[in-house]
């Protein structure tokens, strides 16, 4: 435990526009390496930055700085490394579930700093402070860290974890009992069929979790669009209250306005901001500003449009900009007519002014965020990166079980790491040790002299 | 103060024969008190040394030179290596041993050993002053006065044993038990807790029906358990065992009289062991179960009787023999011996330090049943280690713990002064974590090396040693530079094995790393010269095969090792320590933890209060 190698998020996360996640241990270096798409991090020299991409498979997670320290001289004496991410919460969470999925723990408070010490960075008083401040802390933290999961969650990953469970007892009682005839002898082909079934539902949770995770944080939603398209006044219908100020004259809204829209459960952050455009005006650039930066941290753009006039460069330059980002075009102000000619891409018609079509966008808010399916069912709401990260190693772990079943390697040798899955779900559950497999061990085999 | 004695042992079992031979040969002027002489080293439960995890611990106690292994070796009447197909971690090979022989050379290696007397008493009292252990108060009254006391009674203290209603005060096989012990040593401040275990049926070969059985034969003499092979002599033939299932006869009777059992009476107090229950337990918690196998192990070739493995039982005489008759083969069986329960008072071992000795009482080891384990391999493994520990501590040098990765001994007397013991532990495979590198195989190089510096593996077989060590590296270090070409020849010889072929120059260190290649195999392609020592070509196979797999357990069997470096004082004082949950500092008060390392595996200690606890030791400042 002391030596884990240990993952936290550096800066106070949703507040700046850039995150940093450090990552400190024996291991830090090899973990970010599988994840880190550039220079191969094990060649470079201590003290260096590096540029390159965050990616999950083949998916890209961000564009990324990442700074290596090797040992000794470094902040907590442990290899470290720092990745400076952007901001907002989804990236560096997903990053830290990244971390955790290949073998990071995630850090207690003050960690870092206490192996600052324990490696003779910094000195006693140094640390003590930090520990007193800690320890105020730890309480809260702690109580909040076991709601973390949702009991449906916990209770579907402890039924995993009784079927893995399972596996491993039958594989153990082929061993310590080898002439125990009671017991099928359990081989890669009897195997794999079994772990692959495992890792399917693994999947189905873990696609799941991005849900959870949207439902527990909410969507970060920005209202985008040139002046004077209505923004405002969409955010009024969809909150149904007058929370913008809405005229005629273009450049009303300058700083950001916010409302919480709630759609069934799922609440989006709406944020209303100033219409994008070439100005001279101060203010009004201060808002463009913090629209574009309000516009890196979203998880949703609704880019308005009005559709009773044609296509302006403006409008084709926000288009490009929200290129990457998911987004939902809203053709406004359609009860002036449709002018407007967008073939690339869907657009959800509406009138903010009369409330109509809002059914329509809401509809497919839902599609791209939330699948309603799951809603109904009840079914797991998984929105705690350190249990996905969990969930994702359990995963990583079982497919590399599937490997060696694959390479007809024997079954001691498959049980490693089925093993390592179940005791990787059983930092979830809190089932884990020798004893609970000995007790599974002898309550369902009869074994005896 | 007059002392006598370096070390006395209390006990003759296989603890207390290991621990002896152990002291007397790091020249310790050694004791050994047992109440019987001829009962020394005998094997009152199953006739069989080994199988899965034990054969490992065998292998290890060999390895730091203990005398179990050569013993085996000289006495068995099968040997068999179980879980082949199963992987190299697990491994294990199994001896059927004779009974009659087995003690029989033990009792002479003890009585050739120098330095060692041998006494027949029983002990009533520890000598203790100011929580030093000063030697031993005989039931005559006699007293014995040592440096060093090593306890190994095994199932003999306040022996109860069970058969149907009745408890008669015994130890097993109808001797004296020791009595008065346990009380004294409760009174020292000791705690102690009953636990009971039990034995089948001993049979006569000549009144049983071998054709209605399955034969079980043995493997053909090719493996032994020691790294000196002097010992073992191939015997004539191996004695074969035989396989049977319960009738329904046989469940019919059981559920009869149930509660005609010291079990199910109410009768037996002492917690018995999951791994071997009672038939009638069987039967009570797998109810579903219609049959359950039996074994019929031979017990000597100097004797008539046969071992019925799987039958233990507290039952009334008169419904044993009922039952016994119910099975196949043995519907005219003569039982030559009823089976029985027996509880005992074993210690809990979370009292003891790592080297076995009591936190307690300084200068008094424990070692064996008495610790709450059950099995002769675990025994001898713990007498060994207390034997071993005592005698370095009187040297004063530095103790001998072996650690998790290290050895199953290391897991094994981990286990027990860490987490204690409900039930008779015994040492299974599924209690490893890094039981790859914990192979029955290379035990000689996980631990000669520590035989040798605490002195009892002599230089020769060190030598012997150092060789076989040399021509491994060797000989993985030849197979990178030696390389094979794709070609007609070469593939066709390995798709007549249903191999793939290879496309590329191949070193035939990277041939072997194939699915379904074997050392021999790829000699035999590449047409090089091999190696004909098995022990060796095992080793290079094993540490290529599953060289990536190796390579992950030793990485994390690193961190562990950085944990275990960080030792904790033993005069630190948790009530001045801060942030430490309150379950955390009751717990290490008790444990008393040595490392970093051990403390983690408290149940119920978090890397909170691990760090915590790491940052306090270092700052030096909570130590009175």
């Amino acid at each position: 435990m002391l030596y884990d190698t240990i993952v936290g998020i550096a800066t106070l996360q949703g507040m700046s526009a850039i995150n940093v996640v450090r990552i400190s241990g024996i291991d830090a270096i090899a973990i970010v390496n599988k994840i880190f798409k550039g220079k191969d991090l094990s060649t470079v020299s201590s003290h260096t930055v590096h540029y390159g991409h965050i990616i999950d498979g083949n998916t890209i997670i961000d564009e990324v700085l990442v700074s290596v320290f090797f040992e000794p001289k470094t902040f907590t004496g442990e290899n470290v490394v720092e990745i400076s991410t952007h901001g907002g919460y989804l990236i560096p969470n997903k990053i830290v579930e990244l971390l955790v999925k290949n073998g990071c723990r995630i850090a207690e408070n003050g960690e870092f700093s206490k192996r600052a010490f324990l490696n003779g960075r910094i000195d006693l008083s140094q640390a003590e402070s930090i520990m007193d401040v800690i320890s105020a802390q730890t309480e809260t933290q702690l109580r909040l860290a076991n709601r973390g999961l949702h009991g449906d969650v916990k209770a579907l990953v402890g039924e995993l974890q009784t079927t893995i469970l399972d596996i491993i007892a039958k594989i153990e009682v082929n061993i310590d009992y080898p002439e125990y005839d009671d017991a099928t002898v359990m081989t890669d082909n009897i195997l794999r069929p079994d772990i692959k079934k495992i890792v399917s539902r693994l999947s189905v949770i873990l696609h799941n979790s991005e849900t959870g995770k949207v439902i527990r944080e909410g969507i970060k939603t920005v209202i985008l669009g040139k002046p004077n398209v209505g923004k405002s006044s969409l955010l009024n219908s969809l909150l149904k209250e007058d929370k913008a100020i809405v005229t005629e004259i273009s450049g009303t809204t300058r700083d950001l306005v916010e409302g919480d829209w709630n759609l069934g459960g799922v609440i989006l952050n709406l944020v209303d901001t100033a219409g994008i455009r070439n100005t001279d005006d101060a203010v009004e650039k201060i808002g463009i500003i913090k629209a574009k930066k309000a516009l890196s941290e979203a998880d949703l753009v609704l880019l308005v449009l009005d559709q009773s006039r044609s296509l302006t460069t403006e409008d084709i330059d926000l288009l490009t900009l929200t290129k990457n980002k998911p987004r939902i075009i809203v053709g406004n102000k359609i009860d002036l007519g449709k002018h407007i000619d967008i073939k690339l891409e869907k657009t959800i018609d509406v009138s903010a002014k009369n409330s109509t079509g809002l059914d329509q966008l809401e509809a497919e808010v839902k599609r791209l965020f939330i699948d309603e399916s799951l809603l109904k069912e009840n079914q797991l709401m998984l929105a705690n990166a350190r249990h996905i990260g969990k969930i994702g190693e359990a995963k990583t772990a079982l497919e590399d079980a599937l490997k060696a079943c694959e390479n007809h390697f024997p079954v001691d040798i498959i049980e490693i790491d089925i093993r390592k899955a179940w005791e990787v779900l059983g930092e979830i559950t809190g089932e884990t040790g020798n004893e609970v497999l000995i007790h599974a061990l002898f309550s369902r085999f009869c074994l005896g002299k | 103060m007059i002392t006598m004695y370096d070390a006395i042992v209390i006990g003759g079992g296989h603890a207390g024969s290991e621990a002896s031979l152990a002291l007397a040969r790091l020249n310790k002027k050694t004791l050994l008190i047992t109440g019987n002489i001829k009962m020394i080293a005998t094997m009152p439960c199953n006739p069989s040394i080994g199988g899965p995890a034990k054969g490992t611990l065998v292998r290890e106690i060999d390895a730091l030179g203990g005398e179990m292994g050569k013993n085996a070796d000289q006495s068995y009447l099968q040997m068999k290596m179980l879980n082949n197909s199963k992987g190299p971690a697990v491994r294990a090979l199994r001896a059927q041993s004779d009974k009659v022989l087995y003690p029989q050379k033990m009792q002479q290696t003890l009585f050739d050993q120098p330095n060692l007397e041998i006494c027949e008493a029983y002990v009533n009292k520890l000598i203790v002053n100011d929580h030093i252990c000063q030697g031993v108060i005989l039931e005559s009254g006699e007293l014995i006065y040592s440096q060093t006391v090593v306890l190994t009674t095994g199932t003999y203290m306040e022996g109860t044993v069970l058969v149907g209603s009745t408890a008669i005060s015994s130890g097993p096989d109808q001797q004296k038990p020791s009595i008065g012990l346990s009380q004294n040593l409760r009174e020292l401040g000791i705690t102690t807790f009953r636990l009971k275990t039990g034995t089948p049926q001993r049979l006569i070969r000549s009144s049983i029906d071998f054709s209605k059985m399955e034969l079980s034969p043995g493997d053909g003499f090719i493996y032994h358990f020691s790294f000196d092979d002097s010992y073992f002599k191939p015997i004539d033939h191996e004695w074969p065992c035989y396989l049977i299932h319960t009738t329904e006869a046989t469940k019919n009777i059981i559920s009869d009289n149930l509660r005609k059992s010291a079990m199910y009476s109410g009768l037996v107090k002492g917690i018995g062991p999951r791994y071997c229950p009672s038939i009638e337990d069987k039967f009570v918690r797998f109810a579903d179960k219609e049959r359950h196998q039996l074994f019929i192990e031979p017990e000597s070739q100097f004797s008539d009787e046969v071992y019925l493995q799987g039958f233990s039982t507290s039952m009334p005489h008169e419904v044993q023999d009922q039952m016994v008759h119910s099975l196949p083969g043995l519907e005219k069986a003569i039982i030559a011996k009823y089976a029985y329960a027996i509880e005992y008072d074993a210690i809990n071992p979370t009292q003891l330090w790592p080297t076995l000795e009591s936190k307690k009482i300084i200068n008094l080891f424990f070692a064996g049943q008495v610790n709450g384990t059950s099995g002769y391999e675990e025994a001898a493994a713990q007498g060994l280690m207390a034997g071993i520990n005592a005698a370095l501590k009187q040297d004063q040098k530095p103790p001998l713990v072996l650690r998790r990765d290290e050895a199953y001994i290391g897991v094994l007397i981990d286990d027990l002064v860490t987490k204690g013991t409900q039930e008779p532990y015994r040492m299974l495979t599924s209690r490893a974590e890094f039981r790859l590198l914990l192979r029955h195989d290379n035990a000689d190089m996980r631990l000669t090396e520590y035989g040798y510096q605490v002195g009892l593996i002599d230089t020769n077989r060190h030598k012997t040693f150092l060789q076989k060590q040399a021509a491994i590296t060797a000989e993985i270090n030849r197979l990178k530079t030696l390389y094979v070409n794709p070609g007609k020849t070469i593939n066709d010889e390995l798709k007549a094995r249903n191999l793939n072929e290879i496309n590329e120059k191949l070193s035939l260190f990277d041939l072997l790393k194939r699915p379904g290649m074997t050392y021999q195999l790829a000699m035999s392609i590449a047409k090089e010269t091999r190696i004909n020592s098995p022990e060796i070509y095992e080793q290079v196979e094993i540490e290529i095969m599953y060289e990536g797999y190796i390579k992950k357990a030793k990485k994390e069997a690193e961190k562990l090792i950085k944990e275990e470096s960080i030792t904790i004082p033993k005069t630190i004082d948790y009530d001045q320590l801060h942030n430490l949950a309150l379950e955390a500092r009751a717990k290490l008060k008790t444990i008393r933890p040595c490392t970093i390392g051990q403390a983690s595996r408290i149940s119920g200690i978090t890397p909170a209060d691990l760090s915590s606890l790491a940052v306090q030791i270092k700052s030096g400042k909570y130590n009175h």
